[in-house]
C-alpha cells in the first residue's frame, strides 16, 4: 500500500514537473500560431527560428557566457574548497559562513548592487559585466557541492598517498581528483545552469544591442509571443536534458556511492 | 645504528602535552609495539615519525638522518592505516604499484615488483579487482603490500587490525608477523590491543598521557611492570600498598590490614611502596594451609567467580582487600562461593611498582 502511494506521489511530482515542458514542445511542432487544436503538425517555427538572427545570436551568448563561467567557476570554487576542507587559516570559518547568505539574497538585489558596482568601479555593462556576474554568482554553489564531496572522504586517502612518496601535486591530481570527480561534474553543471538561466543580472548588466537568451525572450514576449520561443525552448530542454542524464549515466548520481 | 630514534619530542595540543619529551629508539629489523590507551600520544608519536605532526621539540632520525624538517613524501616510509586508506578509484595493481608510478619506475619494472609484493601478500589473481570488491582482510592485505612495495626503510602501522573481527585478527596478527620476518623490515605499530602488542613485538613502548612509561621486551614488560599503570594496562595486577620493611634478608610491605606480603625484590626501607601480583601467579588451595616455606600465604573467602572456559576468575576477599586470582579449570566444577581458601605466590612474583 505504502509502495504504492510513493509511487503514485512520484508520478504526479514528475508530472507536475514535465507537463509544462511538454506542451511547449508539442506546441513547436503546431503550425497554428493561436494553439489550435487539433495540432497540424509541421516545423515552421524551427523554420523561422533559423532565420531569426536576434535570437540565434543571443542562444550564442548565452552558450558562451555559460562556459566561460563553469569553466571559471568550477576552477576558483574547487581551489576555494580544497582550501577550506585542508587548510586551516585566519578567518577561514567566518569565510565559509559568508559564502551561504549570497545563494539566498534574491537576483534583483544582487543585479542592482552590481550594476551600482560596476559603473562606480567603470567596469560598466557587456558580456564581460555579464560574466562576472554570473561567476560569482555560481562560486558559492560550486564551493559547496565540492566541499561536500571532499569533506565525505576525509585526508586519510591524500596523507596514504604521501606516505607513497607523491608530493602536493601529484597527489592531487591522481589521488584528490579524481575521486572529487563526480562532485566537480555536478558543481559545473550547476555553474551552467545557474548562468544559462540567469535573467535578472544579465538583464540588468546588458547594454543596449547585447543580449542573452533569457533576455531576448523577455523581450519577444512583451513584443508579442511567436512560437519561435517554443521552437528554441524545445530544443534547449532536449540538449539540457542529454547532458543532465549523460552525466548521470556517467556517475551513477541516485545510485550507490 | 638503529632504525628510528625518537628523542625528546614534544608536541602540545593547546595546554595538553600530546607527546611529552619522548624518547625511543627502535633497532634495525625490529617489530616494535606503541601500545596505550586513546589519549596516550601513541598515534601523534607515529605520525610524528611519518611526518603528519611536526613536533615543537626534539629529534626525529631515520637511519641516522634528522628528518624533522623532511616532508612525508620524502621520508621514504610506508604507512598501513587503520581503514587501509585504499584509492576507491584505482584497481588492486594500481594501488599496489602507486608508489613506484609517481617514482617513475618503468612499467615493466612495476609489474614485476606488484606481482612480487601480490605474492608475498598472497594475493596473486586479484591484479584488476577495485578495493570495494575485496574484503576486509584482503583490503589489509593490499594496504601491506602497497606499503612495502615501495621497500621503505621503516614500516609505520597505525591499528592496522583493528577493524576486523576477532578469528580474522588473529589470522592477520601470525601472517604480519611472517611478513615482517621475511622482509625483515623495521616495523613500528600502534595498537590498544595489549594482547596483540605482546604476541606480535620484540619490544613494546607503554604509553600514558603523552609520557613514555616503560619500554622492553614483551615478557619483561609483562613479568617486571615499572609503575602501577604499567602492571594495571598490560594485563591484570593485584595491587598491595603498604609499609616497607627490611625483615632479615628479604624485604616485606605491611599493608594497612596487617597482611604482609614478601618479596624477593629490593624495596626502599621505610617508605611506602606497592606490590603488584598477576592473577595467574596465585595458587589456591582448600582451607588453611600454612606452610613455612618462605612463600607468601594469604588466607581468603571466595566472593565470586567468572567461569570462561579454560580458565575460571576469582574475586577473593582478604583482610582490608579483594584480590583477582585466575585458576586453570582442571576441576570438574568451580570453587564454591563463601568457600575458604589460601592463596599462595612466590616472593619472586611480587612486583615492587611505582605509584
Amino acid at each position: 500500500m505504502a509502495k504504492l502511494a510513493f509511487r503514485s506521489i512520484l508520478v504526479l511530482v514528475l508530472v507536475f514537473l514535465y507537463l509544462p515542458l511538454a506542451v511547449m514542445a508539442v506546441m513547436a511542432f503546431n503550425t497554428s500560431q493561436l494553439y489550435a487544436l487539433p495540432i497540424e503538425f509541421g516545423t515552421v517555427w524551427f523554420q523561422r527560428l533559423a532565420g531569426n538572427e536576434r535570437l540565434i545570436g543571443a542562444g550564442l551568448n548565452s552558450v558562451l557566457i555559460a562556459l566561460a563561467n563553469t569553466a571559471i567557476a568550477t576552477v576558483l570554487g574547487t581551489m576555494a574548497a580544497l582550501a577550506f576542507q585542508r587548510y586551516r587559516f585566519r578567518g577561514s570559518t567566518p569565510l565559509q559562513i559568508l559564502l551561504l547568505p549570497p545563494i539566498t539574497i534574491p537576483w534583483l538585489i544582487i543585479g542592482t548592487a552590481m550594476l551600482v558596482l560596476f559603473f562606480w568601479t567603470g567596469i560598466g555593462r557587456g558580456l564581460h559585466a555579464i560574466l562576472l556576474g554570473h561567476v560569482a554568482l555560481s562560486l558559492p554553489y560550486v564551493i559547496v557541492v565540492v566541499g561536500a564531496r571532499l569533506r565525505s572522504f576525509g585526508v586519510t586517502l591524500e596523507e596514504a598517498a604521501a606516505t607513497l612518496g607523491a608530493g602536493p601535486w601529484a597527489t592531487f591530481r591522481r589521488v584528490t581528483l579524481p575521486v572529487i570527480a563526480p562532485g566537480v561534474v555536478a558543481a559545473a553543471l550547476f555553474a551552467f545552469a545557474v548562468s544559462f538561466d540567469q535573467f535578472v543580472i544579465s538583464y540588468f548588466l546588458a547594454p543596449p544591442g547585447v543580449s542573452t537568451l533569457p533576455v531576448e525572450i523577455y523581450s519577444a514576449i512583451r513584443k508579442g509571443f511567436t512560437p519561435e520561443i517554443n521552437a528554441i525552448s524545445t530544443v534547449i530542454i532536449l540538449v539540457s536534458m542529454g547532458l543532465m542524464l549523460g552525466v548521470a549515466r556517467l556517475y551513477r548520481f541516485g545510485g550507490e556511492e | 645504528m638503529s632504525a628510528v630514534e625518537v628523542k625528546d619530542i614534544v608536541k602540545r595540543y593547546g595546554t595538553v602535552a600530546a607527546l611529552d619529551r619522548v624518547t625511543v629508539t627502535v633497532a634495525e629489523g625490529e617489530f616494535f609495539a606503541l601500545l596505550g590507551p586513546s589519549g596516550s600520544g601513541k598515534t601523534t608519536l607515529l605520525r610524528a615519525i611519518a611526518g603528519f605532526v611536526i613536533p615543537e621539540a626534539g629529534e626525529i632520525r631515520i637511519d641516522g638522518q634528522r628528518i624533522e624538517r623532511v616532508p612525508v613524501y620524502r621520508r621514504g616510509i610506508g604507512m598501513v592505516f587503520q581503514n587501509y586508506a585504499l584509492f576507491p578509484h584505482l584497481s588492486v595493481f594500481d594501488n599496489v604499484g602507486f608508489g613506484l608510478q609517481v617514482r617513475g619506475v618503468a612499467g615493466a619494472e612495476i609489474a614485476a615488483r606488484v606481482a612480487e609484493a601480490l605474492r608475498l601478500v598472497r594475493l596473486s589473481g586479484m591484479e584488476m579487482r577495485k578495493p570495494r570488491e575485496l574484503s576486509g582482510g584482503q583490503q589489509q592485505r593490499v594496504a601491506l603490500a602497497r606499503a612495502l612495495v615501495t621497500r621503505p626503510k621503516v614500516l609505520l602501522l597505525d591499528e592496522p587490525l583493528g577493524a576486523l573481527d576477532k578469528r580474522l585478527r588473529q589470522e592477520m596478527q601470525v601472517e604480519l608477523k611472517q611478513i615482517q620476518r621475511a622482509v625483515g623490515i623495521t616495523t613500528l605499530f600502534v595498537t590498544h590491543d595489549q594482547e596483540e602488542a605482546l604476541t606480535l613485538s620484540d619490544r613494546i613502548a607503554i604509553l600514558s598521557e603523552g609520557r613514555l612509561v616503560q619500554v622492553g621486551p614483551p615478557t619483561e614488560v609483562y613479568e617486571y611492570p615499572a609503575t602501577r599503570f604499567a602492571a594495571e594496562f598490560l594485563g591484570e595486577a593485584n595491587l598491595f600498598v603498604g609499609h616497607a620493611e627490611q625483615s632479615g634478608t628479604e624485604a616485606v610491605v605491611l599493608t594497612p590490614a596487617g597482611v604482609r606480603i614478601r618479596t624477593a625484590l629490593p624495596l626502599p626501607a621505610g617508605a611506602e611502596a606497592m606490590l603488584a601480583v598477576r592473577p595467574e601467579k596465585i595458587q589456591l588451595t582448600n582451607g588453611r594451609a600454612v606452610r613455612p616455606d618462605g612463600a607468601n600465604h594469604v588466607e581468603g573467602r571466595i566472593l565470586r567467580s567468572v567461569y570462561s572456559g579454560s580458565s575460571i576468575a576469582y574475586r577473593i576477599e582478604i583482610p582490608g582487600q579483594e584480590l583477582t586470582v585466575f585458576e586453570q579449570n582442571r576441576a570438574a566444577a568451580p570453587r564454591d562461593v563463601g568457600e575458604t581458601v589460601t592463596l599462595s605466590w612466590s616472593p619472586g612474583h611480587s612486583i615492587p611498582v611505582a605509584a
